[in-house]
């Protein structure tokens, strides 16, 4: 059972930077968990606690059953891919990926058996004998892959391992990592900024902030039903668009009122927002879920905008809009004709919108 | 870039730098001179009307012959031989482990002993020439080529140790990471992957201390006092001059001889020394 | 597939068993504290130890063969009043200081000129190193040779040059042996402070001084504004060392003059060695020896501080 659990792990550096915050995880076996939030967060340094790489201050981290927060990173049974692939320049291709293998003095044929495997599982078995220096980054990347898979190990370890590469080579790698896992289905844990990578290749995604785990759950589940504003905020992309707006009663319906727009309340928002009646909330809604509004409309959901940037990328059109006060961003089907000036009006699917406390972030 | 007319190249480039190429070489070019001149037009004064310095009709190499048989030359050359490659050992073998250690390690006190290891390479030999001459008088090492082995290294390590400490700092961390997360312990990693990797480095520190300890000076004239356990410098200083006497022909062949192992490894390695020289003021 | 066939279902190894050395090496201080010995046994030993004996002999009374008994800073009393002493110090401060400003001026000459594309820069480059290269004393002897007053093939040129109508003595002549040993020592360290330079001046990115001749600067004011600000930490660097050499240098005086004539030539280092090893006096010695390191110790803290500065700008 390969399964990793984190339990109030912490972590300061100099006693007054608290890195990581009491962060409780568990992640199952074979299962493959990102860690996802902007630089700082902690992602990182709760990879490396896991690694052995960073000290724990306080809090365990267990490996199937085992506490291994007193063991070296070579006794944790684990593999990790660096950002920077971290090959070993001096060695060919075949070396790097044999070293840990020769490290634990398993017998050649079988360092040969895994690492040919491996080579052939990743398409490089033509550049065993390069060295690091002569392959593109790409290359390089699917050594520093092959390196962790010939070891077998009991949990993979991600550090950003795509930040490096082009964009294009990233979609594929982004791909190719998604169909090795797969294949290996071995448990992994991935670190990473880019919270497209979060989504695709997770199957559970842990979003991380300031050190604390923020959420965590299912890839859609996250998206649809973020707990916060700042989860909320992060994954997506063009980002959910927030305005501040005044929850009050008027007629026997709860309506929210920002500068320059007004809506009405669903009916499923209307108990939980009749708590918040004559203050302010934050409300939420994201590009895709803003559509030109046409006859059937309801009309107590719908905003009044002004075009002021179109942006036609093809398979769909960003509208830049503003909204009474404040811009938001609106992502349309292509047929859409519009232009800079042009007053539309946008609909709101019920479904679909999100309220937030101003004061605490929280989804209501 | 020294623009205009080809007259300003001359006299901006060409003629001083051939000017200081003349002046930096020209000892040299005398001691070979020197060494293959017979005694007869060595020992004719410059006032006399044949002096023909710049060149000999009738080379000789009697001097180079006197040196080599008549004196304990080769003995000397072999002792320095000896002495320099031991002490350059010595030095790489704790330079390579403490350069890692102050650069990759974090342990308590580790900047004041980097600062302290740095202090001791400012130290100059002739502050510590008297007392050390005693200590190893007590410790029964004196007249040994040991007296040698085991002094030189306390200023050639603080250099080895410098000039390392910039080849680790270049080489990411990362690498290791991955090592011990390979299964490698750390002194492993150290081994298999760092030192490796630093090659470059360790050639450079290797070469300048083999230079260093060549040149070295006051602690063999003062530590080795029979004749057969003299180094190079000392032997041409002390033993090539009997009496009141220079015998120039043979300590010109002898200064010659000597300096050609140093310049010899130089040749071949101009870029590491370069390399050891430049490490070790932008370190 | 092999691989994954092998992955699943393995329960997870035990970690193995580690000898108790291994496990102490794994912690980052005591491996530290294992790979610093060697070289704090051998400076502790040969530096540090003898640092302290000699502040002690330096304070006794002890001369060769016989132990000394403390006499507090008599010896270093007895200094002050040596004339022989004053005159060292006064020669050493002037030899280091003449010669470093020597050393640095043409070595900075010698960088900006190699620092151009010409054929055979690969070449002179490494000729020009010999003289650092070779040991000093051997190539010291050549220059004790073209100094000889009967022999010296350097009077024989400036006679024919018109520069000079009777015989120079560059060594037995009480006015002219510091000169003629400051020679020697700018010829030795040139080539280090040219390598050095030239290093740093590497370093600097051409297109400043592009932007600056583009500016209108000269090419004098744009070694002034643009080069040297930015050479300035290489160079402070060169130059402690260098200055912490000269200081304390021996090997060049000991060969050319052995202190003489008149102990016009005479330094810090000869007049210990001439004391401690010549006469025996170990404990007078000592305190030469000694006396070195307060100066040594300003110079040193002076620089530091120096190169600090300029390098946080």
């Amino acid at each position: 059972m390969a399964r990793v659990l984190i339990r109030n792990l912490n972590k300061f550096y100099d006693h007054d930077v608290h890195a990581v915050k009491d962060v409780n995880l568990e992640i199952r076996d074979k299962e493959f968990v990102v860690l996802v939030g902007p630089s700082g967060c902690g992602k990182t340094t709760t990879l490396r606690m896991v690694a052995g790489l960073e000290s724990i201050t306080s809090g365990d981290v267990l490996i199937g059953d085992t506490v291994v927060n007193n063991l070296p990173p070579m006794d944790r049974d684990i593999a990790m891919v660096f950002q920077n692939y971290a090959l070993y320049p001096h060695m060919s291709v075949y070396d790097n990926m044999a070293f840990g293998l020769k490290m634990r003095r398993v017998d050649r044929a079988e360092i040969s058996k895994r690492v040919q495997a491996a080579a052939d599982i990743l398409g490089i078995g033509d550049y065993l004998k390069r060295k690091p220096r002569q392959l593109s980054g790409g290359q390089r990347q699917r050594v520093a892959l092959g390196r962790a898979i010939v070891r077998h190990p009991q949990v993979f370890l991600f550090d950003e391992p795509l930040s490096n590469l082009d964009a294009k080579l990233r979609v594929q790698m982004r791909v190719e990592l998604k169909k090795l896992h797969s294949r290996l289905n071995t448990t992994a844990i991935y670190v990473t900024h880019d919270q497209v990578e979060a989504m695709t290749l997770g199957d559970r995604v842990v979003v991380m902030r300031g050190g604390e785990v923020q959420q965590v759950g299912e890839p859609l589940e996250l998206y649809n039903a973020p707990v916060n504003r700042f989860v909320a905020g992060f994954l997506g992309s063009p980002a959910m668009n927030f305005a501040p707006a005044r929850v009050h009663e008027a007629n026997g319906a709860m309506r929210a009122d920002g500068t320059g727009f007004g809506i009405e309340v669903p009916a499923e928002f209307g108990a939980r927002l009749r708590a918040y009646a004559g203050r302010d909330v934050t409300l939420g809604v994201r590009p895709e879920d803003l559509s030109v509004a046409n006859g059937s409309s309801p009309p107590g959901l719908c905003l009044d905008a002004v075009v002021e940037v179109v942006e036609r990328l093809g398979a769909e059109i960003l509208l830049d809009l503003q909204v009474g006060g404040q811009t938001m961003v609106a992502s349309v089907e292509p047929t859409v004709r519009a232009q800079r000036g042009d007053k539309l009006r946008f609909a709101l699917r019920p479904d679909r919108l999100h309220f937030f406390d101003t004061a605490s972030e929280a989804a209501i | 870039m020294i623009e205009g007319a080809k007259w300003r190249r001359w006299v901006y480039f060409y003629i001083p730098l051939g000017a200081f190429v003349l002046w930096l070489l020209f000892p040299f070019y005398w001691m070979l001179v020197t060494s293959v001149r017979p005694d007869r037009e060595l020992y004719r004064p410059w006032m006399a009307p044949n002096y023909a310095p710049f060149w000999t009709a009738h080379p000789t190499l009697v001097h180079v012959m006197d040196l080599l048989t008549e004196t304990l030359f080769t003995r000397w050359m072999l002792n320095t031989l000896f002495i320099a490659i031991v002490s350059t050992i010595i030095s790489l073998f704790c330079g390579l482990l403490a350069g890692y250690a102050l650069s990759r390690l974090k342990f308590p006190f580790a900047g004041s002993l980097g600062t302290g290891i740095f202090i001791t390479y400012l130290v100059p030999q002739t502050l510590l020439f008297i007392p050390l001459a005693d200590i190893i008088r007590n410790f029964r090492l004196g007249d040994t080529p040991w007296a040698l082995i085991l002094t030189y290294p306390t200023f050639l390590i603080p250099f080895c140790t410098w000039l390392l400490m910039g080849y680790f700092k270049a080489i990411p961390r990362e690498l290791e990471e991955c090592a011990r997360i390979d299964g490698a312990t750390r002194w492993k990693a150290m081994l298999y992957i760092i030192f490796p990797i630093a090659v470059p480095g360790i050639l450079s520190a290797g070469i300048f201390a083999f230079t260093l300890s060549w040149n070295e000076f006051i602690y063999a004239l003062v530590f080795l006092s029979s004749a057969e356990q003299k180094t190079v410098s000392v032997g041409v200083t002390s033993e090539l001059v009997r009496g009141d006497v220079f015998y120039w022909g043979q300590l010109m062949a002898g200064a010659l001889l000597g300096s050609i192992p140093v310049a010899f490894i130089y040749s071949f390695f101009v870029e590491y020394y370069v390399a050891g020289l430049t490490g070790s003021v932008k370190g | 597939m092999a691989i994954s066939e092998a992955v699943t279902g393995r329960a997870f190894a035990q970690a193995p068993q580690r000898g108790a050395a291994t496990r102490l090496l794994e912690d980052e201080r005591w491996l530290a504290a294992a790979l610093l010995l060697p070289t704090v046994v051998l400076l502790g030993l040969f530096i540090a130890y003898p640092f302290v004996e000699g502040v002690w002999l330096s304070v006794t009374d002890a001369k060769v063969g016989i132990p000394g008994h403390f006499v507090g800073l008599q010896n270093f009393a007895a200094l002050l009043h040596d004339s022989i002493f004053r005159v060292a110090v006064w020669n050493t401060f002037v030899y280091t200081a003449v010669a470093t400003v020597f050393k640095l001026a043409l070595g900075l000459w010698l960088a900006l000129l190699l620092n151009r594309h010409f054929r055979g820069k690969a070449f002179t480059r490494a000729f020009i190193l010999l003289p650092f290269i070779i040991p000093t004393v051997l190539s010291t002897f050549a220059w004790k040779w073209m100094f000889d007053p009967t022999f010296s093939v350097i009077n024989w040129t400036l006679f024919q040059l018109g520069l000079i109508h009777g015989r120079i003595n560059w060594l037995g002549n009480p006015d002219l042996a510091l000169i003629s040993v400051i020679i020697v020592n700018v010829w030795r360290g040139v080539p280090f402070f040219a390598i050095s330079l030239l290093a740093g001046l590497q370093t600097i990115n051409p297109e400043l001084q592009e932007a600056a001749a583009i500016d209108g600067a000269r090419p004098w004011q744009r070694f002034w504004h643009v080069t040297w600000p930015l050479l300035l930490p290489v160079t402070m660097v060169v130059v402690l060392f260098s200055v912490i050499q000269t200081f304390a240098d021996f090997q060049l005086v000991y060969v050319l003059t052995g202190g003489g004539p008149a102990n016009a030539t005479q330094l810090f280092a000869t007049y210990a060695y001439q004391i401690g090893v010549g006469t025996g006096l170990l404990s007078e010695g000592a305190a030469v020896s000694l006396a070195m390191f307060p100066f040594l110790l300003i110079i040193v803290v002076v620089q530091l501080l120096y190169i600090r500065r300029v390098e946080v700008h």
